[in-house]
């Protein structure tokens, strides 16, 4: 079986993001970049699927600037056999991408895709929905757990309210969820490894996928600030506040 | 001129995120129209057509209706949405998983998680874990979007009945099959939907002290929620999971146990009303947003707080 998993770059999670002044966005500019968490557990999946045997090779994909090279380096440090960047400076809206994962798919032919369930800059959590729905595939999202039983992925949901499991005819998309795994460290040996695996650079705009958003941010903001209120000394006086204060207990 | 609502239901209860979702599409402009896909769902298309400003109930039943696959209600969306000029789900789990499957099948944007509506065109949305909020405006013929449900509230039932047709199926996609579910089964609210959540964060530490959470809510009627860290440290089930990554909650009443105040969990509950923290260390982020700071060991303060409330 051969799997194409989806990586994108963002804002690292641990840092605190800023609206910049101009209301054009946030700030990127200095700001540590890394490998979407929920990219990273799609990574580990697939390659952990190989080293069970499960799977043969491992394909990353990677869509933005230049420096999305450096992402595309983690998941072949990872495990992932080649890469493939699809360079555009573009903001593209997850349409845009799901039509170039396509565009992928169509040449690289994989049984099963795995994509991380959101980003977490745009918080979307459309891509693998979408990438799904244009190749007319079964979509196993929110996955907490993948296993295979002849030609269906057996998929376990994450949902409101529990679990739901299901089970998929490959080929199939799947996207992760927290739970599915834990991914490894980078030990130095892969990461210098990863270094001389292939990696191709296409750009999108060759590709004769159609990129255009009919989407148009009018302006980014800061969210209304919550004041910090007041400490209370004893759980007596903080159910009276709830009680007669805040009026929010009866 | 419609807009149609896609509603999300068990066969029997109409998901109270729908009726968030109802208020925000009488936003737009243009008949709302409710479309009920499943089998034996008759109740809920009923408790539909009960919701005020909702002018029409679209009841679709068939087999492959009976769970709620995204890979089936696709081509029945499309079906229904003809001169629609809005297709709207609530943002959990069922709308995420079939909107954009359906925009993308239409060959459109999908708006993810709105909050606001500013104009039939415009909404607004929030990005990053909740740290920017983002407005953006939609130049597509058919404009397909999912409703965070605190940022509406829940539209009133018990109106004059909205009349209720029967709708064709189409064709089952058979490709993706209904396995199982292992649902948690709580006598207490749904998380999203409760007035009071009480949430219990890595300072609980362990699953066994949960039960003192589970004493608190149980007196105030509220839900239990936890934070990504006491679930990855398996202290409580998944679907507890308050923040950006779990469920986004707005009671008139949060209180946040032992629960540090990361930026992924304020995410899931700052919009709430009152907060209170209750917390032994009073550097902890939490009391930042919290309207109600207790700096207090919580294996005092909740069986404290339990008594407390019983009087």
């Amino acid at each position: 079986m051969k799997i194409l998993v989806a990586v994108k770059r963002v804002i690292d999670y641990n840092v605190r993001v800023r609206v910049k002044g101009d209301q054009t966005g946030v700030e990127t500019a200095n700001v540590k970049m890394a490998i979407n968490p929920f990219c990273e557990i799609a990574v580990e999946e697939a390659v952990r699927l190989q080293e069970a045997g499960k799977a043969k090779e491992i394909v990353a994909v990677s869509i933005g600037p230049s420096q999305c090279q450096e992402v595309l380096r983690t998941a072949l440090a990872m495990g992932a056999d080649r890469g493939l960047l699809y360079e555009t400076d573009a903001e593209l809206q997850p349409l845009a991408i799901a039509r170039l994962l396509q565009h992928a798919i169509q040449k690289e032919q994989p049984t099963l895709v795995i994509l991380g369930k959101q980003a977490i800059d745009g918080d979307n959590n459309q891509t693998g929905q979408m990438l799904a729905a244009l190749l007319g595939w079964p979509q196993g999202t929110f996955a907490s757990k993948l296993e295979f039983d002849g030609n269906q992925a057996i998929v376990t949901r994450e949902i409101d309210g529990g679990l739901e499991t299901v089970a998929l005819d490959l080929p199939a998309v799947v996207t992760t969820d927290l739970r599915l795994n834990e991914p490894r460290y980078l030990k130095l040996p892969n990461i210098m490894k990863a270094k001389k695996k292939p990696l191709d650079v296409v750009p999108a705009a060759s590709t004769g996928v159609e990129l255009a958003s009919a989407l148009k941010v009018l302006r980014v903001t800061e969210p209304p600030r919550r004041s910090g209120g007041v400490k209370v000394a004893s759980v007596q006086e903080l159910v009276d506040k709830l009680r007669n204060e805040a009026k929010v207990l009866s | 001129m419609s807009v149609l609502v896609v509603a999300e239901h068990d066969n029997q209860e109409l998901k109270s995120a729908t009726r968030n979702t109802i208020t925000a599409a009488t936003q737009l402009g243009g008949e709302v129209v409710v479309l009920v896909a499943g089998q034996g769902c008759g109740a809920v298309a009923q408790a539909a057509a009960g919701v005020a400003g909702v002018a029409r109930v679209v009841q679709v039943e068939a087999e492959h209706y009976a769970h709620p696959l995204a890979e089936e209600l696709t081509p029945l969306v499309i079906a229904h949405a003809g001169n629609a000029t809005h297709v709207l789900a609530p943002a959990t789990t069922f709308g995420k998983n079939l909107l954009p499957r359906v925009a993308a099948q239409l060959g459109v944007m999908q708006i993810s998680d709105i909050v606001r509506v500013e104009s039939p065109d415009t909404f607004v949305r929030p990005i990053y874990a909740g740290n920017a909020l983002a407005t953006v405006q939609s130049s597509d013929r058919v404009k397909v979007i999912t409703v965070r449900s605190t940022g509406f509230d829940a539209a009133a039932t018990g109106a004059a009945p909205a009349p209720i047709e029967q709708g064709a199926a189409q064709p089952a996609f058979g490709k993706s099959r209904f396995v199982r579910h292992q649902l948690t089964k709580s006598e207490r609210p749904e998380l999203t939907s409760a007035s009071i959540v009480v949430s219990g964060g890595r300072g609980m530490g362990s699953a066994d002290n949960f039960r003192l959470i589970d004493d608190v809510a149980d007196k105030l009627g509220a839900a239990v929620g936890a934070s990504r860290a006491a679930v990855d440290a398996g202290f409580a089930p998944n679907d507890y999971q308050v923040g950006q990554t779990g469920k986004i909650v707005a009671p008139n009443l949060y209180i946040a146990v032992g629960i540090s105040g990361a930026i992924q969990h304020l995410a899931g509950m700052k919009d709430s009303k009152v907060i209170v923290a209750i917390n032994k260390d009073e550097e902890a982020p939490i009391f930042e947003v919290a309207d109600y700071g207790l700096v207090a060991d919580l294996f005092q303060a909740l069986p404290e707080l339990s008594t407390a409330l019983s009087r």
